[in-house]
């Protein structure tokens, strides 16, 4: 059985919309107008057990919105969904000990203690046995490194030891299910790195199931074997990383080297002149004629080197997402007066 | 239930640590409160000379008068609530809230331990201070300590003035997940309370002067048993039958705020959660 099952999941918005001025504010101590904002469209979803999947997709796409529902933050519109068979919404004791939900922009310890303090608390609000909080916080410390770290009150620690610190704050009750929201925002790259590294390995460990959503690639890249692309409320995409090329990309680059420093000037005729560093040529070439182009060019003119290459992964998700945002502005509703 | 009580106390200690970090600002915010002390003994001197009378209403003399406003100095050690409301709006506008809804832990049992934790730190740096004022000024208690039982009520009324103010500014913080902003309301509230809670000058001066409409609401009213209600029964001002129905309508009342202060937050929370967080 799955152990994240999501049907038909609805939320909506109303977002008061103000004008620009001061009789805008006036007016609008009277009469307000709403605008119904639809950030979850109906998303039906399954994760198993021990799965890692990564939830992408530009900023306001849904994807914050749907790991709130499932943490029971906030309640759908419409559909429902169940989590290790409970509904995050009715926020039962039962479930909140399961699931951890970790933000990166957000902060859940206490500011001017050292995170041993917040630590302690956690083991009192998740009834933590004291052996097994003292093993779990010992490895965890360990595979983060942070033990020196522990007893400095968090205000004096960088933002890359704040998440290390965060993380275990999050992973001290064992949770089975774990959500993790951007959690490398700005960090650095060692210490993204180092974060990507420890989440890997624990959730190998562990077998724990974890939804994660990112701006970074290379974190999608590193950690996750299934992506589900979100963009305006709706799943675009669920499989594996490499298969997004192959669903959406429609073409291939071409690489020729000629023999000497002389281009031809007629490459155009075969697609897209993306680069002439001469003796290289880059071109954009359809899918469909990708082996017809190869075949002629390679009779006509003499060449040292030749390459076809899949365009990088981030830009087909980005020109995915373009697509996807421009193809969801013709349905999206008229403001609607309240 | 033990490892509940062990929750609590873990709490409250890691807040009494939180409280101490600020050790420095606390120290000099609870000396500076004693200084209108002299301005008050000034002014009530003044008033009752001006007055040419012995006793004003209540049968309050000038010492009376003077050892209240003492008395409610300690009432409202008890019952004022710094930063209480307003620190529950502020971490519903900023999203901190969302902590309670995700972990298995109760927001308003949490606050209520964050702020006895706040208190205790308190009275620890304030009791001598206190100790010395109160000593300092003894003349002006005429009539000495209060009978034992008197001083049982007292300290009974104290607990329940810090659970009244408690539960009466969380359900105003609690207002914050209907508008995010709740400094204006929390600016009225403590006009009235100014006025009706007893703090500047005893209530029956106040009493006096009210239509024949109002006494019952000004014998009932919440705000009384903040300052008023303590310092008038070691003053032995309240007595008897008054004094037992006094305590009982000072129970009545944490009651009442503390179901107000839940359900608000339930439907709060039901709001914030559907509008978003």
């Amino acid at each position: 059985m799955a152990v994240i099952e999501i049907r038909g999941l609805k939320k909506s918005y109303r977002i008061y919309q103000k004008q620009e001025g001061l009789w805008a504010s006036l007016t609008g101590l009277f009469h307000r107008e709403y605008r119904e904002v639809h950030a979850v469209r109906g998303i039906d979803l399954d994760v198993e057990e021990g799965e890692f999947v990564a939830f992408l997709g530009p900023n306001g796409a849904g994807k914050t919105t749907t790991l709130k529902l499932l943490s029971g933050v906030i309640s759908p519109t419409d559909g429902e969904a169940h989590v290790m068979g409970f509904v995050p919404w009715q926020r039962t004791n039962e479930y909140r000990r399961r699931f951890a939900l970790v933000m990166g922009q957000k902060n859940q310890l206490w500011w001017d203690l050292p995170a041993s303090e917040s630590f302690r608390l956690h083991q009192q609000i998740y009834r933590i046995a004291p052996e097994e909080f003292d093993r779990t916080l010992a490895e965890l410390t360990e595979l983060l490194d942070v033990g020196k770290l522990l007893n400095q009150p968090v205000r004096e620690l960088s933002l890359g030891e704040r998440m290390k610190m965060e993380l275990i704050a999050a992973l001290l009750h064992s949770p089975e299910v774990l959500f993790l929201d951007e959690p490398t925002i700005g960090l650095d790259v060692i210490a993204q790195h180092n974060i990507q590294r420890f989440l890997k390995h624990y959730q190998e460990h562990r077998k724990i199931t974890i939804l994660l959503t990112s701006h970074y690639m290379k974190d999608v890249a590193a950690l996750c074997k299934r992506v589900v692309i979100i963009a305006k409320g709706q799943i675009m995409y669920d499989g594996s990383l490499a298969g997004i090329v192959d669903s959406f990309s429609t073409h291939k680059v071409l690489t020729l080297q000629f023999v000497d420093d002389h281009v031809p000037g007629n490459l155009g005729q075969y697609g897209e002149l993306l680069e002439t560093v001469p003796p290289k040529v880059k071109l954009r070439v359809d899918r469909s004629d990708i082996s017809r182009v190869l075949s002629t060019v390679l009779a006509d003119y003499s060449l040292e080197d030749v390459s076809v290459e899949d365009p990088p992964l981030e830009e087909v998700i980005a020109e995915l997402f373009t697509q996807s945002s421009n193809a969801a502005d013709v349905d999206e509703p008229e403001p609607a007066n309240a | 239930m033990y490892s509940r009580v062990q929750t609590w106390w873990t709490i409250l200690r890691i807040c009494i640590e939180e409280r101490l970090v600020y050790r420095g600002d606390f120290a000099l915010g609870t000396l500076m409160r004693f200084l209108p002390i002299i301005t008050q003994i000034f002014l009530w001197t003044a008033v009752y000379a001006a007055a040419s009378r012995e006793t004003l209403p209540g049968g309050f003399t000038k010492d009376d008068v003077i050892a209240y406003y003492l008395l409610t100095m300690v009432g409202r050690a008890f019952s004022s609530m710094p930063g209480l409301a307003s620190g529950i709006a502020r971490q519903i506008r900023e999203g901190e809230i969302k902590k309670f809804l995700i972990q298995p832990i109760d927001l308003i049992g949490f606050l209520l331990l964050a702020r006895i934790a706040h208190k205790l730190v308190y009275y620890a740096v304030a009791i001598g201070p206190f100790a010395l004022v109160f000593f300092l000024c003894r003349d002006f208690f005429t009539d000495g300590w209060p009978e034992p039982e008197v001083f049982a009520a007292f300290v009974a009324s104290l607990l329940m003035a810090f659970l009244l103010g408690f539960f009466l500014e969380a359900a105003i913080g609690m207002i914050g997940f209907w508008f995010l902003e709740v400094s204006s309301l929390l600016f009225v509230y403590m006009l009235f309370n100014f006025f009706f809670s007893g703090h500047m000058f005893p209530l029956n001066f106040l009493n006096a002067y009210l239509p024949d409409w109002a006494q019952p609401i000004a014998q009932f009213q919440p705000l009384q048993y903040l300052a008023y209600f303590p310092a008038a029964v070691f003053l032995g001002k309240i007595s008897g039958p008054d004094l037992t129905l006094g305590l009982i309508a000072q129970a009545a009342w944490v009651v009442f705020f503390m179901i107000v202060c839940r359900v608000a937050m339930h439907r709060g929370f039901k709001r914030y959660s559907g509008y978003g967080g």
